[in-house]
This record gives C-alpha cells, sequence and structure tokens, in this order.
C-alpha cells in the first residue's frame, strides 16, 4: 500500500493506503479522527463534509491519492478550543438531537459563512440543503448559522 | 419484609442503597426500574442486592460535585439531559456541579432500559424525584447528626445544608456520614412552584462533544485488535443464499477473511424461543473481515453470490391488492365496538367513505447499523447504538448458549432511533461474526444496506366511513389493513372513541416476508393523517368549522368512565383552543392557506395549525404552531426540539417518504433515490405548551402523527384537492400538477 502525507488541521500526517480509499475513512479508521461522519457514501447527506484549502467537501468522494498537497480541515480543527463561531452558536441555540449529523452540518456551514458572511434566511436554507438532519433540527440548524453570521459581524 | 406480599412493597431500601467510596465521596445506587414499576416483581432478592445489582447511580464527591449515571440509552430524545435533570431538582444541587454519564446495561435488574414509545420521562417521573430527594435527605440527616441537632430544623438548598443556628455545611463535607445512615423513607418531594431547573432550559449534556467531533456513537468506537465486519445479505426479501464465489473479494487489499453466517440465528429460529427484537432472515449470509471499513466495504461490492427463492418475491402492485381485497373483505378483528353502527349506517342521510394509502419507509437514522462484538472464552462484551439493551442481552445469551450474567452491554450515544435500532440484528449479526472468527468486530452497514435490508414501517391502509344524520356525525366504522401487524394497545380506544355513540374498529392483516416493524409513532404515524383528514371532510360536509367541530365532539368524551379511554377530552380542547389562538387560525392573510390536526398519543395531546402557500403552482408549507399538552415541561429547549423535529418528520414523511418493492427488492437504495426532506423545504415550526402542573408524558414521538393531516388539510385549501395517499408528492405531480 503507498503512502501519503497530507496536512490534517495544521499538522503533517503520514499513513497507508489504499489509493482510493476515500478521505473519510482515512480520518475515521487511520487517524482516529471520528468527528467526521459516515451517511451515505455518495455526497447526498453532508455529515463527511470537511474543508479542502477551504472549502467545503465531501470527503466520502475524496481518493486520498487526489489530495496531496491540499490543506484539510476537519471539526476536530475547526478550532482550538471547540469556540469557533458556528460552534458557540450551536451550543447556544441547543441545536442537536442526536448529534450524528451535525459535525457536517457545522462544516459546511463554516465554509458559507466565509464565502457570505452576511447571508439572508432563504440564503442559509440554500446552502445548507446538501446537508440531511434526519431528526429534522433545521430551524435550529438556521438559526444558528444566522447567529454564528452576526457573531461573526 | 416478612410476608411475601410486603416482599414486593415499594420502599426506599428497595431501590436505594448508598456507600463510601475508597477514592472519596459517596455512591448511591437506585433501581430505577424496579422503583418505575413497583408492582412488578424484582427479578433478584431486593434485600441481598450489592452494588453491581442497581442500574442508575448518583455520586458526590468529597468537592460536592455531583455525577448522574444516566440508564436510558439516548438516540436524540433528549433523555440523557432531562432524566438527570429530575434527580438533581430533587437533590438540590445546582446544574453546573452536575456530570451526567451513560449508564451501561444492568440485565439483572432492568424492568424499563429502553428508548421506545416516548415513554421513559413519563415512567421515570415518580422515582427519579424520589431519589434525588432520598439522597438529599440522608445528606440532611447526617448534617443534623454533626451539628447534634434534629434533622427537621435543617434545610438544604442548591448543594448546601443550613440549620436553625444559621450553620452551613456543603453536600460534600457530610457525604462520608451519610453513606452509613440508615436510607430515609417518605421524603417530601418539591412542589412544581419550587423547582428551579424543571422547567429552565438545559442545553444538552452531549452537546460539547458533538460540536467538536469527539468519539460518542456506536460508528465512532473502537478496541485494540478490532477488525470490520461487512455483511452480504439477500438482495430480495425472500431469497436466499446458494454459494457465492469470494476470489474477487479476497483480492481487494486489506481483506483478511470471507466467511459466513446464519447458523446461529437460524437456530435462534428454530429454538422456538422468539424474541420480539430477533428479525433476522434464515439466509445464511456472506460476511467480508477487513482491516479497515473501507477495504470491508469494497470486499462485500466484489462477493459473487448466488440466491435462490426461498419464499414468495412480493411487490408494491401485490400489497396493494392484498390490503385493497382485505378491506373488501370481512375478515377482520373487532378491536372496539360501541352501540351499532350498521344500524346508524342504514338509517344515515348520508355515508361518508374514504381509503387511505401509504408506503412502506425506512427509518434511515443518519448513523448506518453497526456494532462492536467481542465474543471470549470469558466474556461476551457488546458495544453500540441500540434501543433496546436488555432484550438484546438475552437474545446473546441464547444464542450463544451463555449465561446471563457473561453477557456485557455498553450502549453509545445513538445517531437516530426512530425505532429501527429496537431490533437487534445488527447486534446478533456482529456477534455471531466475532464467535465465529474470535476476534474483537465491528459490523458496519452501508447506507445501501441500510435502506434495502430494513425493518420497515409497513404499508397500511385505512377506509374510516362516517355517518351523517340530521346534521350530527351518528357513527364511525375505521378499518385498518396493514402488512404483517395491526394496531397496537389502546390505539382502538383514541379519538373519536367515546365522542361519537356507535363506533367501531375492525383491523386485517397480510403476513408478508419483508420485515416491519416500529418507525417513530408506530401507526399513529400514518392514522393521524388519515383520520385527521378525514375530520377535514366531515367538517366541510357539515358546513361546520373544523376546530369547533372536534371541540364539539370531544365534550361527549369528558366524564367517560371508560377505563380504555386514556386521552382527555378536557386536555385535548386545551391543547386544541391554544393551537387555534397561537397558530391564529381562521385569520390568514391572503394567499396563505390554513390546515388543522389535532392527535393525542404517547400520553401526549398536541394540535397543529399547518400554513400553506402556492409558489409557482406548488403548494409549500411555510409555517406550523402546535400546541402541546405533555403536563409539566422538564426541559422546555429540548422538548420544542423534539416537538419541531417531529413536525418536520412528519411533514418530511407524508410528502416525499416512498420505499417500493419490486420481486422482492426495494427500489431505492441511497439518499439519490430516497428522498428526505431537507432544509429548504422546511417550515418554521412554533411550539407552545398548555401550562399545567400534571405529571409530564413523553415528546419523541407525539409531535409527529398529527402533522401530516394538518398539512393535506391546508393544502386542499389551497388547491381544493383532497390527498388520500402518501407520498403527496406523488399526487400532486399526478393530479394537480398536471
Amino acid at each position: 500500500m503507498p503512502n501519503y502525507t497530507l496536512k490534517i488541521n495544521g499538522k503533517s500526517v503520514s499513513f497507508t493506503a489504499d489509493a482510493d480509499t476515500p478521505l473519510l475513512w482515512v480520518l475515521r479508521d487511520e487517524l482516529d479522527m471520528v468527528g467526521t461522519k459516515f451517511g451515505c457514501g455518495i455526497a447526498q447527506c453532508g455529515a463527511c463534509t470537511v474543508h479542502v484549502d477551504g472549502t467545503a467537501m465531501r470527503s466520502c468522494q475524496l481518493q486520498v491519492s487526489m489530495l496531496d498537497g491540499e490543506e484539510i480541515t476537519t471539526i476536530e480543527g475547526l478550532s482550538t478550543e471547540g469556540n469557533h463561531p458556528l460552534q458557540e452558536a450551536w451550543k447556544e441555540v441547543d441545536v442537536p438531537q442526536c448529534g450524528y449529523c451535525q459535525a457536517g452540518q457545522i462544516m459546511t456551514a463554516a465554509s458559507f459563512l466565509k464565502e457570505n458572511p452576511n447571508p439572508s434566511k432563504e440564503e442559509i436554507r440554500e446552502a445548507m440543503q446538501g446537508n440531511i438532519c434526519r431528526c429534522a433540527a433545521y430551524n435550529r440548524i438556521e438559526k444558528a448559522v444566522a447567529l454564528a453570521a452576526e457573531k461573526m459581524s | 419484609m416478612s410476608t411475601q406480599e410486603n416482599k414486593y412493597t415499594f420502599s426506599r431500601r428497595n431501590f436505594l442503597r448508598a456507600s463510601a467510596l475508597a477514592s472519596g465521596g459517596i455512591m448511591i445506587g437506585f433501581n430505577l426500574f424496579t422503583a418505575c414499576k413497583p408492582n412488578v416483581k424484582p427479578s433478584v432478592d431486593v434485600e441481598n442486592l450489592n452494588f453491581n445489582d442497581f442500574n442508575a447511580f448518583i455520586k458526590i464527591s468529597d468537592e460536592g460535585y455531583v455525577t448522574i449515571y444516566s440508564p436510558n440509552p439516548e438516540i436524540g430524545q433528549g433523555v440523557k439531559t432531562s432524566m438527570p435533570m429530575i434527580i438533581a431538582e430533587e437533590l438540590d444541587v445546582e446544574w453546573d456541579k452536575v456530570h451526567v454519564v451513560q449508564a451501561p446495561l444492568d440485565i439483572k435488574n432492568y424492568t424499563r432500559q429502553l428508548a421506545g414509545g416516548s415513554q421513559s420521562i413519563r415512567h421515570g417521573w415518580t422515582a427519579l424525584r424520589q431519589t434525588g430527594a432520598t439522597t438529599k435527605q440522608m445528606l440532611i440527616n447526617a448534617s443534623a447528626v454533626k451539628w447534634g441537632v434534629d434533622a427537621a430544623t435543617c434545610s438544604a438548598s442548591k448543594g448546601v445544608i443550613t440549620n436553625a443556628n444559621g450553620d452551613k455545611l456543603g453536600y460534600g463535607e457530610v457525604v462520608k456520614e451519610a453513606a452509613i445512615l440508615e436510607i430515609p423513607e417518605n421524603v417530601t418531594l418539591k412542589k412544581p412552584s419550587e423547582f428551579s431547573i424543571i422547567g429552565k432550559d438545559v442545553i444538552n449534556v452531549d452537546v460539547d462533544k458533538i460540536v467538536t467531533g469527539k468519539p460518542l456513537f456506536g460508528l465512532d468506537y473502537k478496541e485494540e485488535g478490532m477488525v470490520y465486519a461487512a455483511v452480504v445479505r439477500p438482495p430480495s426479501f425472500g431469497e436466499e443464499l446458494v454459494s457465492f464465489d469470494a476470489s474477487e473479494a479476497k483480492k481487494v487489499s486489506g481483506v483478511i477473511d470471507v466467511v459466513t453466517i446464519g447458523e446461529k440465528a437460524r437456530n435462534f429460529i428454530e429454538s422456538g424461543k422468539n424474541n420480539w427484537t430477533f428479525k433476522l432472515s434464515k439466509s445464511d449470509k456472506v460476511v467480508v473481515i477487513a482491516e479497515n471499513t473501507w477495504a470491508a466495504i469494497k470486499g462485500s461490492k466484489a462477493i459473487k453470490a448466488t440466491w435462490k427463492e426461498g419464499s414468495q418475491l412480493e411487490d408494491t402492485k401485490l400489497h396493494d391488492e392484498k390490503l385493497l381485497s382485505l378491506l373488501e373483505g370481512d375478515k377482520f378483528d373487532i378491536r372496539r365496538e360501541d352501540g351499532d353502527v350498521d344500524k346508524v349506517f342504514s338509517e344515515a342521510d348520508k355515508v361518508i367513505e374514504r381509503t387511505y394509502h401509504s408506503p412502506f419507509l425506512p427509518h434511515n437514522c443518519m448513523e448506518p447499523m453497526n456494532f462492536f462484538a467481542n465474543i471470549t472464552a470469558e466474556k461476551v462484551h457488546l458495544v453500540g447504538p441500540v434501543q433496546t439493551p436488555e432484550y438484546a442481552a438475552q437474545v446473546a445469551s441464547e444464542m450463544l448458549g451463555r449465561d446471563l450474567s457473561q453477557v456485557h452491554i455498553e450502549m453509545t450515544r445513538m445517531g437516530g432511533g426512530f425505532g429501527r435500532r429496537l431490533y437487534g440484528d445488527f447486534v446478533y449479526e456482529a456477534l455471531e461474526i466475532s464467535d465465529k472468527i474470535k476476534k474483537p468486530i465491528k459490523m458496519v452497514s452501508t447506507r445501501e444496506e441500510d435502506i434495502t435490508s430494513g425493518i420497515y414501517r409497513p404499508a397500511i391502509k385505512y377506509r374510516i366511513a362516517a355517518s351523517i344524520k340530521d346534521g350530527k356525525i351518528t357513527g364511525y366504522h375505521l378499518k385498518e389493513a396493514a402488512i404483517n401487524d395491526n394496531m397496537y394497545g389502546l390505539i382502538p380506544n383514541f379519538f373519536p372513541a367515546g365522542c361519537i355513540p356507535n363506533y367501531k374498529v375492525s383491523t386485517a392483516n397480510y403476513k408478508s416476508n419483508i420485515t416491519t416493524g416500529a418507525w417513530r409513532a408506530p401507526y399513529t404515524n400514518f392514522l393521524g393523517y388519515a383520520e385527521q383528514s378525514f375530520f377535514d371532510e366531515l367538517a366541510q360536509e357539515l358546513e361546520v368549522d373544523p376546530v369547533q367541530l372536534r371541540l364539539d365532539l370531544l365534550e361527549n368524551v369528558k366524564d367517560t368512565e371508560d377505563k380504555r379511554i386514556e386521552y382527555s377530552g378536557k386536555r385535548m380542547q386545551d391543547a386544541i383552543r391554544l393551537a387555534a389562538e397561537k397558530g391564529e387560525w381562521g385569520k390568514a392573510k391572503e394567499g396563505v392557506y390554513q390546515g388543522f390536526s389535532a392527535y393525542y398519543s404517547h400520553n401526549s395531546h398536541v394540535a397543529e395549525v399547518a400554513e400553506v402557500e402556492v409558489k409557482d403552482g406548488v403548494p409549500v408549507v411555510t409555517k406550523v404552531v402546535a400546541a402541546v399538552d405533555c403536563g409539566i415541561v422538564v426541559n422546555p429547549t429540548g422538548a420544542i426540539n423534539q416537538v419541531a423535529g417531529g413536525v418536520i418528520d412528519g411533514i418530511g414523511h407524508a410528502m416525499y417518504g416512498n420505499l417500493t418493492f419490486e420481486e422482492g427488492k426495494p427500489s431505492s437504495r441511497n439518499f439519490d433515490g430516497y428522498r428526505l426532506i431537507r432544509m429548504n423545504e422546511t417550515p418554521k415550526v412554533e411550539v407552545y405548551f398548555v401550562q399545567n402542573e400534571l405529571s409530564p408524558t413523553g415528546l419523541g414521538e407525539p409531535g409527529l402523527p398529527p402533522a401530516g393531516g394538518a398539512v393535506a388539510n391546508a393544502i386542499h385549501k389551497a388547491l381544493g384537492k383532497r390527498l388520500y395517499k402518501q407520498p403527496f408528492i406523488e399526487e400532486l405531480k399526478s393530479n394537480v400538477l398536471g
């Protein structure tokens, strides 16, 4: 199996994996970073969202062999103290029910707010529609994204 | 404890025991589930319990910090937060001094260590309060001894005990003394007006871990030496394994081995010792064992298996025909009958009859099914997300021929349950795999496997008829035709039982080889919509306001002495009036269309007003106002989250949820073909609670059943079209939108 070195959450990490292994499974099984979740494996639910060079992407679709030299951020590295404005907003609004999809929701929202720091309600609803929350905590996710935008401005 | 009868009388001594910890502090053990159901015969001699016999604990450290071990599995319904809140309230400690830990399963003393039916809070309410209050009294008694005063002159609040002289002791300062005192009987519980934690918003206790991605869920669990397992199950319901070729799978790098399982499951089925949580096919299954999940999944896709038809391969067309013919036929069980429905139907001015159709639904928990198992000569160690750990332990013990005391189950937080994790099929597969290869394993299902080998909400059809005479509803007949099982428990006695003098519920079922089971608010998730749509039509026919029609009918049940009727006419009316007021019923702006629905389920009363607007010819649900009577609201922020989620879940599945079958095979396999509601399709949901001081009831399910009906009724107002079939989107496409 080939060796890879990736920059994840600011640190250089080496591991062996098959070339076609999705980043999702490298994170979860090889690197013990389990915050990035497996939901569907076909980029439809958003539970596995990470940032590649700051852009939200579905880690279930990213083969490790394609990621050479890219900067990857996962939920574990979104902030050093778990205090990114989105994480703070998520707590304040008490968003999670089961909580499984929330890391993916936060990662999608973080990338979105970087592009659009002052989104309208409609823009939030469109930007977040790729992330499924089966508990349907959608009202609170929407509210928390808006609150985080406020905190960041 | 001298007589046999006394032996099982509920007493503090029966479920509480305290002892000093070597590390400092006190541990209070209590048997919550014996306490919750005092008439249940304990499985062990309560006089000789030791600490291992308890299933819930409070630990108080010398510094006064309190750890509460929460007994019930957490599936997103919030009990890991709300159940400890109830203890902390009566214990009278500040919430920021409380740390909550998930307790493991106690297989000896369970009576209800499960998540299901929205019952955790309802059953736990009194016992949790008594536990907190008893512990507080022990700390007060210990302080009184220390001060040499009468305990009655002391009081405790916020972790501090005070006596008449104004002396103060922290809980942590008297824990050692408290641990050796007699457990007090007859403690006084707080009045609801004295609550300082219950009724306040307490944020989900796991929120920090959730938003920072810490391991919490079953899929996150790991042990040294663990390997991964992917299971190849029959692709169609009714098929069985004939043979397989694993040569390509074994070439996948990371694949360790390919084995089959199924023998232990078959033996269990054939033993006749069935358990309701056991739903596995008799077929052998192929299992790919690998070093990591990806290799296991890849390997499982490379298996070339041959299957044969073991029983009929069914399809949706067949189900529709069977259920319709049941509705037309006369093979019904009569579940409730009041008066003479046939007579009033024959004498009526008009009889209205409608038929409502629903499809199969998969649960689609966001966390796919998975479980860890490590079967060794010493122990059966199982870890993962399961709503019914005690049943899983029993089946594990039977399947493996091991003593129940050797089975150890740890519950992880669950990435959704919705009823799917009531069934332990994934536990039983995992243990059979580990037993076979003698290694710690993690069984992981993909989304495709979850959707196609599910334990589904079955397809059901309702035919509802009502007779009208002189402008009044005189008779009501509900017929249910369902796959595999029928409505359970007291559902035949729900509204409008007791409201209409001639009333009948008849049920029939068709046995299918497709596995079915509970799905969030079983039966009522669809019945609520069917019934409440029907009442909307009745109101239209009678030319009365739909809200008024329900209020008037509910007058008739207010003084009922029928013990089978557990819903309350008054509480339902309270919820209806609150929803109508907060939802501004009848005062919608132009272009906004309202629909009303009210439904009692799982011991809570809920009424909802849905608003629909038509955008580009498409009805869009923009707002739902829900009013709920669940008694005392333990944790308002959690309660609102549950109801709002239930409403949107109900709308999402009524609108889009649809699993059809062809030749025994589900037609959707993943979220590209199976539609779940997404944020841009969700209404704003406002939730209000009827204020009273009645004992609390659950909220995981009750918000869902009324939602589909409120939306269908609003769509009718908007488009003039009644919806009789779920998912609505199909009917809207074919009938309304052309």
